[in-house]
């Protein structure tokens, strides 16, 4: 039957070129299948530097290479001289499905402000039941935030346990981009401009709008937005070379996917995707429509993407220049390779190393990685 | 005697479904918003990766059945001979939610149960360590 249908599609083929390209076309949006590897030779070796964390969220190093993490539970974990020291005066958190303390990011010039950003979910600020995702900046100064204040603050509150995104990067300008899923509304929020979720948001260090924002003329927009169509993006970086912000999100079954991040574009989510409902059904059966971006690789099946850092100057001089992404369903750090942005070679690293929930390179050239229930990790080159 | 021992399980089974069926419903829109993702809509989990909920034996134990979902599970466990180390993280669900949902799981993809757990009775599981 299939062989049947394959053989008179190379009749079809061969006889007419036309429905070839036809067939070209239709087949545009797929990508070359690049199967993982998993190298039984190992140039590393795993440390772990941090031992005895439950669900670590996020990390950022500081200047002087101490190391904040949250844990999702609601702690902000100073590791300084091997000592875990929990910050004190971080707002409460509201803990409900995915949600808790999630990211964290230093400001650019925070050898001389000492300010950090960090985002979590959050009931307060609202007279509604549920939370919703909320970015917040402090002063760190002996272990205690200070001048704590609320940047921005998603609407409306939901008892949904699902898709609070999270992550904070700033890109060489200074702007601040930050990630909100779509809080399980998916067929309401993520392509309405009005409404907060499924976003990727743009601000001022200070929490402003900076005026060049693409939706800053459009009448009852969420004029924070800078990208929409996102589903959950759980991973974010800026690209060492160029500049631009690279985000990965969490599809449904099958379909996670990396994006460049582009001002007021829409990717798409739940118009098109390469996913599925958990329960096989069909979400939609478009897979590109016009105006919508394509993204630069998708995962089927879903790996559930967490932590994203590019590898650059590193202590691994073969990985210089690939991307390295948490999985949290397999249990790997995966390494992904590109030639003119198409992924091109794709490897497991600390396999079976546990549910990776964040990864960051650190200023001293050593990759991180916050595993759970298990602690921080370090990828040590054999010599 | 066996006989009758049987049916008056069976019907008080089907009682407890009955009743029960308001805190079914409520726990499957919990179970699609908070479970579904790791333990699938047919309950079948991943083998070595995801306990399934479907026919497992683990589930026959309520008391450890709602303490895991209250405080989460740390560390390997066991479901139908297959061992399980991982870590599920406590969902932050309300007491009442989580009657709901062990409602809902102790009586989907073939399992049954005789009895109704209640808010009050989650209420009273602390978490051991």
């Amino acid at each position: 039957m299939k062989l049947g249908f394959f053989v008179s599609l190379k009749i079809m083929m061969t006889r007419y070129f036309s429905y070839f390209f036809l067939l070209q076309v239709l087949f545009a949006c797929g990508q070359p299948d690049v199967t993982i590897s998993t190298p039984d030779h190992k140039s590393y070796t795993i440390e772990v530097i941090v031992p005895d964390l439950e669900i670590p969220w996020g990390m950022a190093f500081l200047p002087d290479n101490s190391l904040l993490i949250t844990e999702k539970e609601g702690q902000l974990i100073h590791f300084q001289n091997g000592q875990k020291i929990t910050i004190q005066n971080v707002p409460n958190t509201y803990v409900r499905g995915q949600g808790g303390l999630m990211g964290i990011a230093i400001h650019p010039n925070y050898k001389d402000n000492n300010t950090i950003y960090f985002t979590q979910s959050t009931s307060a600020h609202s007279d509604e039941s549920g939370g919703n995702t909320a970015l917040y900046r402090a002063v760190l100064k002996d272990n205690t935030l200070q001048n704590v204040s609320l940047l921005y603050k998603a609407k409306p509150n939901t008892k949904k346990g699902v898709h609070f995104g999270s992550r904070i990067v700033f890109d060489n300008d200074g702007y601040l981009y930050f990630t909100i899923g779509d809080r399980g509304n998916r067929d309401v929020n993520p392509q309405d401009l009005t409404r907060d979720g499924g976003k990727v948001y743009r601000l001022t260090d200070n929490g402003k709008i900076p005026t060049d924002n693409p939706f800053v003329d459009v009448s009852n927009a969420k004029t924070a937005i800078y990208s929409y169509g996102h589903r959950n993006p759980q991973g974010m970086a800026k690209h060492p070379v160029t500049g631009e912000i690279w985000t990965h999100e969490h599809g449904p079954r099958g379909g996670d996917e990396i994006n460049i991040i582009q001002a007021g574009k829409n990717y798409g989510w739940p118009k098109i995707t390469y996913g599925k409902n958990y329960t096989g059904t069909v979400i939609t059966k478009n897979k590109a429509l016009p105006g919508l971006e394509q993204p630069l690789y998708y995962w089927i099946p879903s790996i559930a993407p967490s932590g994203m850092a590019f590898v650059h100057n590193s202590a691994y001089a073969d990985w210089n220049g690939s991307l390295v992404v948490g999985s949290l369903k397999f249990n790997y750090l995966e390494r992904l390779t590109f030639e003119n942005n198409r992924v091109v070679y794709r490897e497991k690293i600390a396999n079976e190393i546990g549910r990776v929930r964040d990864v960051v390179l650190g200023p001293n050239g050593f990759l991180y990685l916050a595993v759970e229930n298990k602690g921080i990790c370090k990828i040590v080159p054999n010599p | 005697m066996r006989f009758i021992f049987l049916i008056i399980l069976l019907s008080t089974s089907s009682l407890a479904q009955q009743s029960s069926g308001d805190s079914y419903m409520r726990g499957q829109m919990l179970y699609v918003d908070f479970c579904v993702r790791c333990h699938l809509p047919d309950g079948t989990g991943e083998t070595g990766l995801i306990p399934p909920l479907a026919n497992a034996d683990f589930l026959q134990d309520i008391q450890a059945t709602v303490q895991s979902i209250k405080y989460g599970t740390h560390g390997p466990i066991t479901v139908n001979g297959v061992i399980y180390n991982n870590t599920m993280a406590p969902m932050g669900l309300e007491n009442d939610e989580i009657a709901d949902v062990t409602n809902y799981i102790l009586n989907s993809w073939g399992n049954t149960a005789d009895v109704i757990v209640t808010e009050a009775y989650v209420r009273g599981i602390k978490e051991t360590k």
